[in-house]
């Protein structure tokens, strides 16, 4: 059967990664491409880029980094960050990355999403979404979590797989950063009502959080950056424990 | 030297990238000459089935790619390539293929059993695959070696054309030979080592 996937995810500000640290056996990890290299040689089944820069000189650094981790990693490379147009799009494509995932820019423009299905197929378009509790219920925030869009989150991830997304990340902002486990009632809330592949994002702080995930939503991958970085959890033995506990998983 | 067909269907950067890691050398072109000249043809492709047929054929380049491939040249079809390879497709209508290999390309979510309607699809992400028959193409791949898929549909083929499955609530067609013609649903050049060594092979045979 189909594997559930581990996929670390890198924040990029100008042509470095933020939240480095110290591994073994590795310099320089606020180097993405040494960064990448190392993800994939630990088995990560897929790789996020998020472009954090504002300037347009720090996002030239950004298209020659994944240029250049293109090169050497072969294995899926989802780029984020500051997409709003199909040239956008475009744009992190040539550079080698195979899906795109649109957050911000779809919610100033939908018809972003099916603009980009339409030109790269609906596998390439990825709709990434920041959701928090409003009053009890799911709401879109947009710009990194910092405004209320008043949309709501379930008709939102319908529209989006309407429109052409092939796969949903789904961010929870109210168990981001907490370290407490992914948020298993929102995810069902999603996955319930989509068709395609939603990842998880937002709570992972020990192996066991992805268990639980795995075990109690149909979440096809669990993202995380800081654990992963920070090698409080370390990819293969994350992997190693999921597959004893009976988890499909890719061992490399 | 390998012909990697650009035909304007998806984004052959990563495919080229890897055979350049893998030190083989290829060319991405559209010409017959250069075709012609090469040892190994590889069909790429992403997106819909008749936009591709209808591209391959606008070009003139799908005869000229069936002749090529009947001749005797290894070719290897990935990802969208492989199901053109077959008879027809009924993504969005009827469509027809080269017919290199006799076979339909069919829905996933037509075939699965009630129970497993359920399935995301595409099917997205990495899965094992069962080795059904031998073939160079595998000389370097172990059963249960996981491979990347992205796909809706699949193609229904004679068992003897299939050399790997994978199990998505179905076996679905995961890698085909007839003869010199070679195809995988999945995608190599996004399969890690496992699919690094298999465009190896394919540059073996």
């Amino acid at each position: 059967m189909i594997t559930k996937r581990i996929i670390p995810c890198l924040d990029v500000r100008d042509g470095r990664v933020v939240k480095g640290q110290n591994f073994v056996g590795i310099k320089d990890v606020e180097n993405p491409v040494t960064l990448a290299k190392f993800y994939n040689e630990q088995g990560a089944d897929e790789l996020v880029f998020y472009d954090i820069t504002a300037s347009f000189e720090g996002r030239k650094l950004f298209t020659d980094i994944l240029t250049e981790v293109a090169k050497c990693v072969f294995i899926p490379l989802t780029v984020g960050g500051g997409i709003n147009t199909v040239e956008d799009f475009d744009r992190v494509l040539k550079c080698g990355a195979d899906k795109v995932s649109v957050n911000s820019g779809a919610i100033k423009n939908p018809a972003l999403i099916n603009q980009a299905a339409k030109k790269y197929g609906d596998q390439c378009v990825v709709l990434s979404m920041d959701v928090k509790r409003v009053d009890g219920k799911f709401t879109v925030f947009a710009k990194g979590g910092r405004e209320n869009t008043g949309l709501d989150a379930i008709e939102w991830a319908k529209f989006g797989v309407e429109n052409g997304a092939g796969e949903i990340v789904l961010n929870s902002i109210d168990t981001d950063g907490v370290k407490n486990g992914f948020d298993i009632e929102m995810l069902n809330a999603i996955c319930s009502v989509v068709n395609v592949p939603v990842i998880a994002s937002g709570g992972a702080g020990k192996k066991e959080d992805f268990k639980e995930l795995f075990e109690n939503t149909n979440a096809s991958a669990g993202l995380a950056a800081s654990i992963f970085h920070f090698g409080e959890v370390k990819i293969p033995s994350l992997k190693e424990y999921l597959k004893n506990e009976n988890i499909e998983m890719r061992i490399i | 030297m390998i012909a990697i067909i650009d035909y304007g269907v998806g984004n052959l950067f990563n495919l080229k990238g890897s055979f350049d890691f893998l030190g083989i050398e290829t060319v991405v072109t559209n010409e017959k000459e250069t075709v012609s000249n090469a040892s190994h043809i590889v069909l790429p492709g992403v997106g819909a089935f008749g936009d591709a047929a209808k591209k391959l054929s606008e070009t003139g380049l799908k005869d000229f790619l069936v002749e090529q491939a009947k001749n005797g040249k290894p070719f290897l079809g990935i990802c969208l390539g492989m199901q053109l390879l077959f008879n027809k497709s009924f993504e969005y209508g009827v469509h027809e293929g080269l017919s290199l290999i006799n076979g339909e390309v069919v829905p996933i979510i037509d075939d699965l059993p009630e129970d497993k309607k359920g399935l995301d699809i595409p099917q997205i992400g990495w899965n094992a695959l069962h080795i059904e028959n031998e073939s160079p193409l595998l000389k370097y791949t172990d059963e249960g070696d996981c491979v990347y898929f992205v796909h809706s549909y699949y193609a229904k083929t004679d068992k003897e054309n299939l050399i790997a499955t994978a199990q998505y609530g179905i076996p679905i067609t995961a890698a085909v030979q007839n003869e010199n013609v070679f195809g995988t649903q999945f995608h190599p050049e996004k399969s890690g080592s496992v699919g690094l060594k298999m465009l190896k092979a394919f540059s073996e045979i």
